[in-house]
């Protein structure tokens, strides 16, 4: 830092640099803006050019899996000898803004397979079951899904029906999972259900796909997040053999852990999806002319790019903030909760004005805006609500719980 | 076989180029930089002759600003083996001529020996197109330039060539300084692995005098413009006053 002078001191300050205000790109290692620029050009160039066609038909196209695989973008915080890059959070993060930054459902595919699949798998599982499930994850050829929510526990997940009934040589489950990105091309089902076993605890299993009993029926008709496959997981006394536990974790703090991982990388996605409504809503206003002069050129319309400005700068901003912490192990899951809920929100309220600011075309598919108001409905509904996370930051600071 | 790629940091192509308040060059400040576009293509070319066994080592070198490290990991991230910085100038702003390049790179040639040199046939912000020429009349050694396919075979080299309406394909002899043109191949995307293998790769940092080359400019800069703005166009009542414009207006037919 210079020391301060007088002649510092009446400098004139550098201009702002407007999609960037606090020089995020500054605040980068040289290592996390390569892989940023990688992620980036991958989305740009092969994910674009496909989103508008997957969304209007409700396709995923599988090999997206693969290709994403191939760049090391599955599981990119797993060490290298089990088939991940040994990558950061930041790193992690900044993929997921790249990623959504095309849609919210491409990042959905791998922040599932990343956080809430491969996660577990790593933490919580024992060595054989990391050394057989995680290299072929990271590459795309398994695609995993995850099975908390059920049909009538969202919120409450410890209200959870699924049963695990110990039989011999392992265990036999039955219940239902809704809402499961995924799982209708799943190989790999990470399930959490509670264990007679385990004095009824709730545990994670490893389901393969084929095995009987086991079902993965798409949901259709989703309006949200299209270009991704969700569906659910009905299990009907499957037998998962003991060595398919995931031994190392008991009760909430399972998926928990996994769900915080998610969060944090849902925080960075959303503000991708954001600045691509921003950005499309200036370059629309500033094209577009009406009564003789840019649409931008209007107070009403400054204001509203001053906005989704400002919610961006600071979202991108905590973004890593709470990314650095995540890499120094000392990310408190209430934060995670907080850039979360902040980010999602605003991130929706910014795709809803942009949507507005391109009049008609803006309910166009082809603008790609509309697609983002779109999923960004399930964004800031899925891995914890809006609301409910509110629930988590004000108990955090009064010490009382409103959950009921 | 050893093969060297120059790569040149430069303004990254999907920035909108703003020109400095007095006309003396192009705006760099605080402004996203990435390797040339052509050396991409000459760095995958290398690394498909590797990958088919014709090439035992890649090093890329980069003349520049220390920044231009950045350009080099992303070489080595693709699979160039190793990097070598010629440390030429403090400020992004300041440019270093082709002639000054091509002396610098014919000092690094001397000390790595290499078989064959492919770079980039311009690069992107000033559009020379002389480097490589240059250096090829520099070192005495064969050059092909404009290569959209290129077979080394031995001691020679048959390199298809992009001319204007057609497509010429020549011998070269070996070594060879071959320049290569957009349709050669489609780089790869650097993947993360091997971006962060990238940063245990070497990189060697030396400076234009340790290699004895003066990089004083030899060219001044006399303005800079923006490109004109489009007029705004008129609109024709019917097809005879359009072909009435065509034929005495823009004289097109």
């Amino acid at each position: 830092m210079a020391q301060n002078t007088p002649e510092l001191a009446r400098a004139k300050p550098p201009a702002m640099i407007w999609e960037d205000a606090f020089l995020i790109e500054d605040q980068l290692t040289e290592e996390e803006r390569m892989i940023r620029d990688a992620a980036r050009a991958y989305c740009q160039d092969k994910l674009q050019p496909r989103v508008t066609e997957a969304n209007r038909n409700e396709v995923f196209h599988r090999e997206i899996m693969t290709e994403m695989g191939a760049l090391g973008l599955l599981g990119s915080t797993i060490p290298e000898e089990l088939g991940g890059v040994g990558a950061n959070y930041v790193s992690y993060g900044l993929v997921a803004r790249e990623v959504e930054r095309v849609d919210s459902g491409y990042r959905s595919a791998m922040s599932v397979q990343s956080s809430l699949v491969m996660h577990p798998i790593f933490a919580y599982g024992t060595d054989e079951q990391r050394q057989k499930y995680l290299p072929k994850l990271a590459s795309g050829e398994w695609v995993g899904c995850f099975g908390l929510t059920e049909p009538d526990h969202g919120s409450d997940p410890g209200g959870m029906l699924t049963r695990a009934k110990q039989v011999d040589g392992g265990y036999s489950i039955s219940g239902a999972k809704n809402w499961i990105t995924n799982s209708p091309i799943a190989d790999v089902f990470v399930v959490w259900a509670k264990s007679d076993a385990h004095d009824g605890a709730i545990k994670g299993f490893v389901l393969e796909k084929g095995i009987k009993g086991l079902n993965a029926p798409k949901i259709e008709g989703k309006f949200s997040l299209r270009a991704s496959t969700t569906g659910m997981i009905q299990m009907d006394e499957v037998f998962v053999p003991e060595e398919n536990l995931l031994p190392n974790v008991s009760g909430l703090a399972g998926p928990f852990g996994c769900l915080n991982r998610a969060r944090y990388g849902i925080a960075w996605g959303a503000m991708g999806a954001a600045e691509f409504c921003w950005h499309a809503a200036r370059d629309y206003t500033l094209e577009r002319k009406q009564f003789g002069k840019p649409l931008a050129q209007t107070q009403l319309i400054q204001k509203k790019l001053a906005d989704m400005q400002t919610e961006i700068s600071l979202g991108l901003q905590g973004c890593l903030r709470l990314g650095r912490l995540f890499d120094e192990h000392r990310a408190p899951a209430e934060l995670i909760s907080l850039m979360k809920r902040n980010n999602c929100g605003k991130a929706l309220d910014i795709a809803r004005v942009s949507r507005d600011m391109h009049g008609g075309n803006g309910v166009s598919d082809e603008y790609g805006v509309i697609r983002h108001v779109m999923n960004l409905e399930a964004v800031n509904t899925y891995e914890g609500t809006h609301d409910v996370h509110a629930l988590i930051l004000g108990r955090a600071q009064t010490g009382l719980q409103a959950f009921m | 076989m050893k093969v060297l790629v120059p790569v040149k940091r430069v303004i990254d192509y999907n920035v909108k180029v703003r020109v400095k308040a007095d006309g003396s060059g192009v705006d760099l400040a605080n402004v996203k930089m990435s390797m040339n576009p052509f050396d991409e293509i000459a760095v995958e070319e290398a690394i498909r002759m590797k990958e088919a066994g014709k090439v035992d080592e890649i090093v890329v070198v980069s003349i520049g600003i220390e920044k231009s490290q950045e350009t080099l990991r992303t070489a080595l991230a693709m699979g160039a083996d190793r990097a070598i910085l010629v440390n030429a100038a403090d400020d992004v702003h300041t440019d270093i001529e082709p002639l000054a390049v091509a002396k610098l790179l014919k000092a690094v040639i001397a000390e790595e020996n290499p078989g064959l040199v492919l770079c980039g046939k311009q690069a992107i912000d000033n559009d020379m197109n002389a480097t490589g020429q240059m250096l090829s009349a520099l070192l005495g050694w064969s050059q092909a330039t404009f290569a959209s396919e290129i077979n080394v075979d031995g001691d020679s080299a048959t390199v298809t060539r992009e001319v204007d309406g057609g497509l010429q394909t020549i011998k070269v002899k070996m070594p060879a300084i071959v320049t290569v043109d957009l349709r050669l191949n489609e780089p790869r995307y650097a993947s993360l692995p091997n971006i962060m293998k990238a940063k245990k790769k070497p990189l060697d940092t030396k400076t234009a005098a340790d290699l004895g080359v003066d990089v004083a400019p030899r060219l001044s800069v006399v303005k800079t413009t923006e490109p004109a703005e489009r007029a705004a166009g008129v609109k024709v009542a019917d097809v005879a006053e359009l072909v009435a414009k065509l034929k005495d207006e823009a004289g097109v037919i």
